[in-house]
């Protein structure tokens, strides 16, 4: 008994460097033109706006909830670009950031004060969120042409694409306020014992709403990128799916849905494994259908490996 | 006392609310729209809420066990794929195989939440995934529209009337019935609440909780699938991109009814009236034409926001 | 006894993970026999129960039941958004002839039923509705209508006010009058030697005693629990408290007519620095509410609290910065954060204070966790260790440990010592008179009236959500406290 607890809590923990690693090996034999630069830039430039999301997502989950709503806030944040993009793209990327803010510190108001489950709460803006957008955009895509906007998606600094290095930043932005700051340990004891953290005299409320509040904004930079990088604003689309993507991924990661832990590392890795998978199965000409499917086989793995038992 | 009071306001806002909000919009719609009240609009208007009803009835169920079912979207749109291929075998196939298959991947949901303890979210999100990859292997990657023959007794199925009154109308509305009765009626009902008001002490009570979740599910995947089957009969074909969305409409409409979204507590009826109101809405926003589609979905959850923060609201 | 016995249990054993929870543990159990089961916490009670009834499958040993078993537990085990009747009728709900269940006949049954236990609510209400004891009658009359032979009743009166404890105990004197055996697990001595036959002692997971009651002396059966010999018990006492502490004159805690109704009704408590002020009365009484009210966790209607002269807003934080701590009676619920260390325990409410504009400082804390594990003699492999590994004593030193270093100048101590052991227990109780010693102004609460004699300095007695009496001195004595307890007993039956 004990034995096989200890052995999926290390699978639960490492499960994912593992599944990365044997990934990369199999890519390094079996597949040609796998292991190179230009391949690599592009898997990172495909999963940046994953990655940022799924960052925003772990600190939610960490905190023992769920944000359903990031993917119709991506699509809030892309239907806002082209009305400001006249004023240029600072302004334009800013009103999309405080539109991310605004979403998220309303779910953070409705779980942290009126006390509201955090999957019933995303869910309006889930069900209404990329509707807004929509009316917005009045249902059109809307090609962007601006072209200090456009580089945000297409430029490097130093080979690196400027999509994966603020994903890159944002993520160690995160790793050090989780572990190293009060906000970030505070988070982890509401995930673990809400009322205990309540009791001890923690700004519980706060930390929530700060939690919601910072995913918000996080899906609102990927929505920023995605729309640079798509070199148009199509609200219709973005971000599909993408609350089901981000959640995987910081499952696969390690982070239990039950919060009280967030593994960022675990997180990013998470993220690498299933754009590798989608990768691999690309380059096996697998098609889309089968992709999905065993997509959706990874996900129940995943959180069947990382289920607290009864 | 307290206690007594706020579940007294609670009970009269479930039964009442929707009831109430869609008589307001039936009757300021009647007056204002002259087309709203004509008869071919009621029964457009009852046909096209007949397939989310279908949806909306296994949604109950899985929502009063405190669970939710995001797959039956995916589930609906592949029911009407299969519907669509099963026919050019004859009647039974087109309607026994979506029910089948569907049936078959929320009996894989109900029993994945039900035995290992994983959130019925994420699992249900999987299978949404798993059905639409599903739906595209079979139709060549979405390529492939199957078309059910117009003379068929299937497509009769979809397009019969009685008074001019669709076929799915009284489908849908004999399931909601039997719905009612099994789920006020029944042992196995009353399981469905006891699962959802208090697990752990359902358990202690005896109730096959497992069970019941596992039925739950299979009941929602099947339901979602006849809904798929019961589309393409009356569109003739099995149309690939349906049903993106649909799990979120079917959340609102039973959670518009008053059905509560932790659980324990709902009922049909209330969701065959949160089926109304949605309708209607939309029946409205395209009658009055300038208006975008896209504004009922922000409707919808702006209704789901007000009942769930009220249904917060009155519990304390 | 002349009939077969309906349980049999012999020999059984049951370890979770290296821990043996029973070890050769028997009981025999016969028709109409009302049987204590007693013991500390972690004795062995709660695993003996579910092995009884099939949750557990011992590891060794035999057990014959020989009818069917319910159970009813302390925590109210029925499902509040359902009907009375439903909850009533759960799984065997009366059908009409197409195989319905009518409802009409089950409401009628119920209420017919409910009637014999003393409930009259309407029963086609949720039960959630009901009070507490009322639902617990419910479960009761569940248990027993589901034709049990043996009904298991885990603590059942712990949540009751006393006329719902008189109406209990009828109830299980009528089963018993019917010839159903009853399992009855209690803390109350009183209720024990009232209803019980026959007892079984398990300390550790052993068995070590079984027989009748009525001829064991309650002072034997004490030291039975606690594995401690009579002489020792009174020539010590049960506790490890020293003398009284001689207290500042001008009180650093003043809290004024603190209400939330319905569960305290203006509560005034004053604590001096240097004194134990201890707050006695039933369960219910409101004694954990004015904790929590204190400390801004508990909405207030009205009442105010002053620290040192100064009023503090209502809520935990401005508490917390005034100098308030509070040791919640809930470890598991209300304490412990159980994925982190004992370090990230320890500091978690002193972290602003440990930190630099937001960020934490590693080395602050090792050194404030180093004196606070030395100090408490807190057993821990390292301070990085899971706090959720720890037992019961270390966690809750742990606790006490976060709040001394937020050096606070007002402790509210609500069950201090529940659930751990002995040893702990004693050590803790040494340390509440350190600290008040040290000048800390402490609030103590306890069930266990010997705690709080030894312990306190001044008692406030507490009484349907209102002070009943305060005792000092020469006052403080059993006699006084219950008496001032008991005085709600007695009103509440003149005024029925």
């Amino acid at each position: 008994m004990t034995l096989t607890a200890a052995r999926r809590r290390w699978l639960q923990d490492n499960g994912v460097y593992v599944a990365v690693g044997a990934l990369l090996l199999f890519n390094a034999l079996f597949t040609a033109n796998f292991m190179t630069l230009g391949n690599f830039t592009t898997q990172l430039v495909q999963a940046a706006p994953v990655l940022i999301v799924a960052l925003g997502m772990a600190l939610v989950i960490g905190t023992e909830g769920v944000d359903l709503s990031v993917g119709a806030v991506m699509a809030l944040a892309a239907a806002i670009i082209p009305l400001y993009l006249g004023a240029g793209p600072v302004p334009a990327i800013l009103m999309a950031l405080v539109a991310g803010l605004a979403a998220g510190a309303f779910n953070g108001f409705l779980v942290a004060r009126v006390g509201i489950q955090p999957i019933v709460a995303t869910l309006a803006l889930l069900v209404g969120g990329r509707g807004l957008a929509l009316v917005i955009a009045n249902g059109q895509l809307v090609p962007l042409h601006d072209p200090a906007f456009l580089a945000l998606g297409t430029d490097d600094v130093l080979g690196i694409p400027i999509s994966v290095l603020i994903a890159g930043l944002l993520a160690l932005t995160i790793a050090g306020l989780t572990s190293r700051t009060t906000f970030g340990r505070q988070l982890v004891a509401v995930g673990g014992n809400r009322r205990a953290a309540t009791l001890a005299g923690l700004p519980v409320n706060r930390v929530l709403v700060g939690v919601y509040a910072i995913c918000g904004v996080l899906a609102a930079v990927a929505g920023v990128l995605a729309t640079s990088r798509l070199a148009a604003s199509d609200p219709a689309d973005m971000g599909l799916l993408m609350e089901l993507s981000a959640i995987t991924a910081v499952v696969v990661g390690g982070t239990p849905l039950t919060g009280g832990k967030v593994r960022v590392l675990g997180t990013v890795m998470g993220v690498v494994l299933m754009q590798l998978v989608r990768a691999t199965l690309i380059k096996h000409n697998l098609p889309d259908s089968i992709a999905q499917m065993i997509q959706a086989a990874i996900i129940v793995a995943a959180v069947y490996v990382a289920r607290e038992r009864r | 006392m307290t206690t007594l009071t706020a579940a007294t306001r609670t009970k009269v806002l479930q039964r009442q609310g929707a009831a109430v909000a869609l008589t307001v919009m039936v009757v300021v719609s009647w007056l204002t729209f002259p087309r709203f009240g004509s008869l071919d609009n009621l029964r457009d208007l009852a046909l096209q809420g007949s397939f989310l009803a279908v949806i909306a009835l296994g949604m109950t169920f899985v929502i009063i066990t405190g669970g939710i079912d995001l797959s039956v979207g995916s589930l609906y749109a592949l029911g009407g794929v299969l519907a669509a291929w099963g026919s050019q075998h004859g009647f039974l196939t087109a309607l026994l195989l979506p029910l089948v298959v569907c049936g078959g991947i929320g009996l894989i949901n109900g029993l994945l939440i039900a035995r290992t303890n994983m959130a019925p979210f994420i699992v249900t999100l999987a299978s949404l995934l798993f059905a639409r990859g599903l739906l595209l292997a079979i139709t060549d990657e979405g390529a492939n529209t199957y078309q059910v023959a117009p003379d068929s007794a299937f497509v009769e199925l979809g397009r019969g009337t009685v008074a001019g009154f669709g076929y799915p109308i009284f489908i849908a509305a004999a399931l909601c019935v039997l719905g009612g009765a099994i789920l006020n009626r029944t042992g196995f009902g009353q399981n469905v609440f006891a699962t959802g008001g208090a697990e752990q002490s359902a358990i202690l009570m005896g109730v096959p909780v497992a069970r019941t979740k596992v039925l739950v599910y299979t009941m929602s995947g099947t339901l979602a699938g006849l809904a798929g089957a019961l589309t393409a009969a009356y569109l003739q074909s099995g149309v690939t991109v349906i049903g993106v969305g649909t799990e979120l409409d079917a959340i609102a409409v039973v959670v518009i009814g008053g059905t509560l979204l932790t659980g324990g507590m709902g009922t049909v009826l209330g969701t065959v009236i949160g089926v109304g109101l949605i309708k209607v809405i939309q029946n409205v926003i395209n009658q009055i034409g300038t208006l975008d589609s896209n504004y009922q979905s922000v409707v919808s959850g702006v209704f789901l926001l007000i009942v769930v923060v009220l249904q917060r609201i009155l519990r304390r | 006894m002349p009939t077969d016995p309906v349980i049999e249990v012999a020999g059984v054993t049951k370890t979770f993970a290296g821990v043996r929870a029973l070890d050769d543990v028997d009981l025999t159990l016969h028709r109409g026999e009302i049987h204590a089961l007693v013991g500390e916490n972690g004795a062995g009670k709660s695993t003996l129960i579910k092995v009884l009834t099939g949750i557990h499958t011992p590891d060794g040993g035999r057990i014959r039941r020989n009818g069917r078993i319910s159970t009813i537990y302390q925590e109210v085990n029925l499902v509040p958004l359902m009907s009375v009747a439903a909850n009533l009728f759960l799984g065997r709900e009366p059908r009409n002839r197409i195989g319905l269940i009518d409802r009409a006949r089950r409401d009628a049954e119920a209420a017919e039923l409910l009637k014999s236990y003393g409930i009259t609510a309407d029963v086609s209400s949720p039960l959630g509705t009901l009070a507490v004891g009322e639902q617990q009658m419910v479960a009761l009359a569940r248990a027993v209508e589901a034709d049990a032979d043996v009904v298991i009743m885990d603590e059942p009166t712990s949540s009751l006010e006393p006329r719902e404890v008189e109406t209990l105990l009828e109830v299980v004197h009528k089963l018993h009058e019917a010839g159903i055996a009853i399992i009855y697990v209690s803390h109350r001595m009183d209720e024990l030697y009232r209803i019980c036959d026959t007892v079984t002692v398990l300390r550790d997971g052993k068995n070590v005693h079984s027989g009748p009651l009525r001829e064991l002396p309650r002072i034997e059966l004490v030291s039975l629990m606690l594995g401690r010999s009579v002489n020792e018990i009174q020539k010590h006492g049960t506790t490890a408290f020293g003398e009284d502490h001689h207290a500042d004159t001008r009180p650093v805690l003043e809290a004024r007519n603190l209400t939330s109704r319905p569960r305290i009704n203006g509560v005034d408590v004053t604590i001096r620095p240097g004194e134990v002020v201890g707050l006695a009365g039933l369960l219910g009484s409101g004694r954990t509410e004015t904790a929590k009210a204190i400390i801004g966790a508990l909405p207030l209607d009205d009442g105010t609290v002053l620290v040192a002269g100064t009023p503090v807003p209502r809520n935990v934080k401005a508490a917390t910065r005034a100098g308030i701590s509070m040791l919640a009676e809930d470890r598991k619920t209300e304490g412990i954060i159980p994925n982190l260390s004992v370090r990230e325990n320890i500091v978690l409410a002193a972290l602003p204070r440990l930190s630099r504009f937001g960020v934490t400082s590693r080395k602050k804390q090792d050194r404030i966790v180093d004196t606070f594990v030395k100090r408490l003699r807190i057993k821990v492999s390292s301070p990085e260790q899971k706090v959720a590994e720890l037992s019961g004593g270390n966690q809750q030193k742990v606790l006490l440990a976060r709040w001394l270093c937020t050096e606070p100048r007002i402790l509210l101590l609500d069950e201090p010592t529940r659930g751990i052991d002995v040893g702990a227990k004693a050590e803790v109780q040494a340390l509440i008179d350190e600290l008040a010693r040290e000048g800390l102004a402490v609030m103590l609460i306890s069930s266990e009236l010997d705690e709080l004699l030894d312990g306190a300095d001044r008692l406030v007695v507490l009484r349907d959500g209102a002070v009943a009496g305060e005792l000092e001195g020469a006052q403080l004595t059993r006699e006084h406290v219950l008496a001032a307890i008991a005085a709600e007993v007695m009103d509440d039956a003149d005024s029925r």
